[in-house]
């Protein structure tokens, strides 16, 4: 009986230290998270997230100071896709995802004051002095700064159309198993 | 006279009129036959412990939906759990207690399947789960066969005390009945140091009409082996599994058997024997455990094959079936992965093809 | 591993679902009468969409041209009518989303006044690039369903050097008859049609392959091109999806095309018979493509059959020019397999539409879904060697890089796996969701991509501009000074001396 516990706790003792200098000589490195996160984020600098830029808000996201809801912009799918890449669950019952969308100016009412134009980060709205603006499409991020900051509230955030291009089939519901 | 028509439904608008439910049937279908010669062969305790095996199958998966909160009955319905335990019902013994019966229902569909996320989820085939549970836990019943006691014959229980066999069981009337397979002989009888030559004199016959001790599924081979042709005619397998799985117990049989008569039983022996053919054809093709190609499904079956004949041989117990197809249903995954068909325009890697124009 | 590949030769691939199209094949084709009102959608082809050339109110002639062809890969569109421009606005699609398309709609003034018709007296002396030319001109695309344009094809086919046309007779979909009767009553077209494309792709033989459950189709096509050695009628098994471009071509001609390459790299060029017929039309009489046969199918039709009509028309003019039995549970564009289902009944007949599916209740049962038994059936009716219930697995779970890995872009989407399905799995919903979802994913990528360059271009902007003020602000200084310097210079030694006299 001796020889069946010594040897047995002699075999746990070795691999044991074979698992301990394994962990320590065989250890993966850390990926370079951070550029990766950022990639996700939908770069336009806006602050919304309360960061400077999305490189800052990636690196506090990789450290674990900041929730992947951060973004209003990036709305579900962003906040999915970070929780997805950093392993943490979500809860995104509070996201509002109100899907992507963009600014619309509304033309009757603009006075062609060009605040939006200085604040868009992507250059979006086209206009000038006393000229109605307007939003290029393709160029917006929806990050609404320019709703902000617009005297006359010409400015609104809509959901981009769905056209024939973009609609998709919808997942078909899955029976039980 | 203009008509909405809600919301899109996809294409194809048109299906098969097979289902789950008709799969299952015509592999009961098939395995009827093999089956009604088995109770007649062994008796009305044979039915019973049959009836028994498959009302506890349906008992653990109406269990496990009720825990789910889905309803049982139309679940049910897809005759999987009926089919499950009636593969496992024919490879037990024949006179095995109720509680034999009951417990490895129950565990096929409960542990064997519904923990698994249910049909089409599980990883082991839970007919083969369910008998290795009961043989390692009960060695004793699960190795008592009897010699067939053919059902109206003379000295052949009746009705009620077939029923009461199985409830309390087998009297002390019937030990003339109980005996040995010929696997189980033959290792006997060899660990004792008696060589084939001399002990398959004294061994139960071996018969290709089944006359022999053994399970319901095993005594008749060529009933095993009709149902299992017909099952091909009618589509629901293919040859590949069945082929591969025979030849892969008859081949290292006959080639070891050549050199050493007195240790090897001969390929016939192993081919007929055990749960060989029922294994082949109806236990070791079940769709959700086996692999998609045919190239798969081939390695797979003889693997099945392979390690069958070296359970039987070498390993501790006489019959391997049930290890050997839960050891390649493990196997399935990789097997999957690696041995994918080809696709039109790629080359067997996945590369497109090169044009040559 | 050939001689095992031999060995185990995957059973044949594909579906043979019953077919449904007799009796509606053997009807003869029937004229329909001018409708009162057209709808001509300008996207009935692959590509950029045509680009309207005529105003409200303009009087058109048949076969005018209506709408420009915009870029490389795109097609005109001609008045299939002669009457007035009433608007250009939009209609339904035929598309399962339901939205709208942009359409003009020409009133008809009843009289089917043609163009001044151009048609080439001998395509076969002419230049292959004119006959190409011709033929975009005329906004003839691709009939079997595709709607390529086929111009661009036939210079493609002249680039690469194809050898061989195919004239793709297969209509392997069940209910679907209409190249079966253009087979029927028009072989002449579609034979001549056949030999101005070889004429204009350089090919020197043309396979016509016709499914053998249209032994009329056969025996007509065979009587027409018998004067013509160079055009053989090759009958070929009744299977779905025969009339798939690449199982066609294996079939035909036993090569198999690269799942990254075009047909055309392996020499191979392949053509519907009604957009052969169509070309046909359109080099000899200078008829642009304003008119198609339309299979009208379907348990809810009183009396089925293939239609002749302008496109544009309402498909609800159709229906109710071949009556209704009941109210359709479902109406489909195209044939069973893979055709459009549409939400409503206000929607026009286009390039592509080869037929129109109502569909009574009995045909619409959906059954219910139930759980992957994992049985095999779609791998082996896959016609691309796919492993359909494994694509499925995972974007059931969303793993959709998973699917791709499976090569779900190979995927035709012909539905052979979703019809053998014992537990009717809409496979190709899956599909077609995973598809369109990592499409989605892409041009998002592209779309976040560009804002940023967008972001950081601005960033940069401001940063020249405030570089330049600060420049700019540096030189006008540096030119105060200096001009404040040069405005004394005289004085400057005076005051010196002076100073230097004072000091």
């Amino acid at each position: 009986m001796l020889m069946s516990v010594g040897s047995l706790a002699a075999m746990g003792l070795a691999l044991g230290s074979v698992l301990g200098v394994a962990s320590r000589y065989l250890a993966v490195e850390e990926n370079p998270i951070e550029a990766e996160l950022q990639a996700m984020l939908p770069g336009s600098q806006c602050g919304q997230c309360g960061y400077v830029g999305c490189a800052q808000a990636a690196a506090a996201l990789a450290k674990g100071e900041a929730p992947v809801t951060l973004c209003p912009p990036g709305g579900k799918a962003t906040a999915e896709a970070l929780a997805a890449k950093l392993g943490v669950k979500v809860d995104l019952s509070n996201v509002s995802d109100s899907g992507p969308q963009i600014a619309e100016v509304t033309e009757e009412i603009c006075i062609g004051c060009c605040r939006c134009m200085k604040v868009c980060p992507t250059d979006a709205i086209i206009g000038a002095a006393k000229q109605i603006h307007n939003v290029i499409r393709e160029a917006c991020t929806g990050c609404s700064s320019c709703v902000d900051v617009c005297p006359t509230e010409a400015l609104g955030m809509a959901p981009i159309p769905v056209t024939l291009q973009h609609w998709t089939w919808p997942k078909p519901a899955s029976a039980h198993n | 006279m203009s008509q909405a028509y809600g919301i899109a439904v996809a294409a194809p608008h048109t299906t098969t009129t097979n289902s789950p439910t008709r799969i299952m049937t015509l592999v009961m279908l098939a395995l009827a036959p093999a089956t009604l010669y088995g109770f007649w062969l062994y008796g009305w305790p044979a039915f019973f412990l049959w009836a028994i095996t498959i009302g506890a199958a349906m008992l653990g998966e109406a269990f496990c939906l009720r825990l789910l909160n889905r309803r049982a009955v139309p679940v049910l319905m897809d005759g999987s759990a009926i089919l499950t335990g009636w593969l496992l019902a024919v490879s037990l013994p024949p006179w095995a207690p109720w509680w034999i019966g009951v417990f490895g229902g129950m565990f096929a569909t409960t542990l064997g399947k519904q923990a698994f996320g249910g049909l089409g989820q599980n990883l082991y085939n839970p007919a083969m789960v369910a008998r290795v549970a009961l043989l390692i836990s009960f060695p004793v019943q699960m190795t008592a066969w009897v010699a067939p006691l053919p059902m109206f014959s003379a000295g052949a229980p009746g009705l009620v005390d077939g029923l009461l066999i199985i409830l309390k069981g087998v009297p002390h009337a019937y030990d003339a009945v109980t005996s040995a397979t010929t696997l189980g002989f033959a290792k006997t009888e060899l660990s004792r140091g008696v060589n084939l030559l001399e002990s398959l004199q004294h061994a139960p016959a071996l018969s290709f009409i089944g006359s022999r001790p053994g399970s319901l599924g095993e005594t008749a081979a060529w009933l095993i082996l009709a149902g299992g042709v017909a099952m091909m005619f009618m589509r629901i397998i293919t040859w590949h599994i069945p082929l591969a799985m025979l030849a892969g117990i008859a081949i290292p049989a006959a080639i070891l058997h050549a050199v050493d008569p007195s240790r090897y039983l001969e390929m016939g022996a192993h081919v007929l024997s055990g749960g060989a053919m029922l294994g082949a054809f109806f236990i070791a093709t079940d769709y959700v455990t086996s692999p998609n190609s045919p190239r798969g499904q081939l390695i797979f079956g003889f693997g099945c094959g392979v390690f069958t004949y070296i359970i039987r041989t070498w390993a501790g117990y006489p019959e391997g079936v049930a290890f050997a197809v839960l050891l390649m249903n493990s196997m399935t995954p990789i097997i999957d992965t690696y041995f994918k068909p080809r696709i039109y325009g790629r080359d067997r890697k996945g590369n497109p093809l090169q044009t040559t124009n | 591993m050939g001689f095992l590949d031999r060995f185990l030769k995957a059973p044949s691939w594909g579906v043979h679902p019953e077919d449904h199209k007799r009796p509606a094949a053997d009807v003869p084709l029937r004229m329909f009468p001018s409708p009162e009102r057209v709808f001509m959608p300008l996207s009935q082809h692959v590509g950029g969409a045509a680009r309207p050339i005529v105003l409200v109110g303009q009087k058109v002639l048949k076969g005018q041209l209506i709408a420009e062809a915009q870029g490389n890969i795109s097609a005109p569109i001609h008045a299939p009518v002669s009457g007035t421009i009433s608007a250009v606005g939009e209609v339904t699609a035929p598309h399962p989303s339901g939205l709208p398309f942009k359409a003009i709609t020409i009133e008809s003034d009843g009289q089917d006044r043609w163009i001044e018709t151009d048609p080439l007296a001998d395509p076969f002396s002419a230049a292959p690039e004119e006959v190409a030319r011709r033929s975009a001109l005329a906004g003839v695309v691709g009939l079997g369903g595709a709607t390529f344009p086929s111009a661009v094809k036939f210079a493609l086919g002249k680039r690469l050097k194809v050898g061989t046309l195919i004239v793709n007779g297969g209509e392997c979909e069940p209910y679907l008859s209409s190249d079966d009767r253009i087979m029927r009553d028009f072989p002449e077209q579609v034979v001549d049609g056949a030999r101005i494309v070889m004429h204009a792709i350089g090919a020197s033989e043309a396979l016509v392959g016709i499914e053998d459950n249209k032994p009329e189709a056969i025996a007509a096509m065979r009587q027409a091109a018998a004067p013509y050695p160079e055009v053989k009628i090759r009958p070929v098994p009744a299977r779905y999806p025969m009339g798939s471009d690449k199982q066609l071509i294996q079939t035909l001609t036993g090569k198999e095309v690269p799942s990254d390459a075009r047909a055309a790299e392996v020499g191979v060029l392949v053509h519907n018979v009604s957009t052969c017929a169509a070309v046909h039309k359109a080099i000899r009489l200078g008829h642009p493509l304003v008119e198609r046969i339309v299979t009208l199918n379907g348990g809810a039709i009183a009396t089925p059959g293939n239609v002749y009509a302008p496109l544009g028309t309402m498909i609800s003019d159709l229906l109710a020019f071949v009556g209704l039995k009941e109210a359709p549970s479902r109406l489909i564009l195209g044939g069973p397999m893979m055709g459009t289902p549409l939400l409503h009944d206000r929607i026009p007949i286009v390039k592509g539409a080869s037929g129109i599916l109502a569909f009574d209740a009995a045909e619409a049962f959906v059954p219910e879904a139930g759980p992957c038994i994992r049985c095999g059936n779609c791998t082996k009716a896959c016609p691309m060697g796919l492993l359909p219930l494994e694509m499925a697995a995972r974007i059931r779970v969303g793993d959709l890089e998973g699917a791709e890995a499976y090569a779900l872009q190979d995927c035709i989407s012909c539905g052979c796996c979703a019809y053998v399905c014992p537990s009717h799995i809409p496979l190709v919903q899956y599909f077609s969701h995973a598809k369109g979802e990592l499409t989605n994913a892409e041009r998002t990528k592209l779309r976040t991509d560009a804002t940023k360059r967008l972001a950081e271009a601005k960033a940069a902007r401001i940063e020249r501009e405030n570089r330049e003020k600060a420049e700019a602000a540096a030189r006008r200084k540096a030119e105060r000074e200096a001009a404040k310097a040069a405005a004394t210079p005289a004085a400057t030694p005076v005051a010196e001396q002076t100073q230097g006299a004072s000091a």
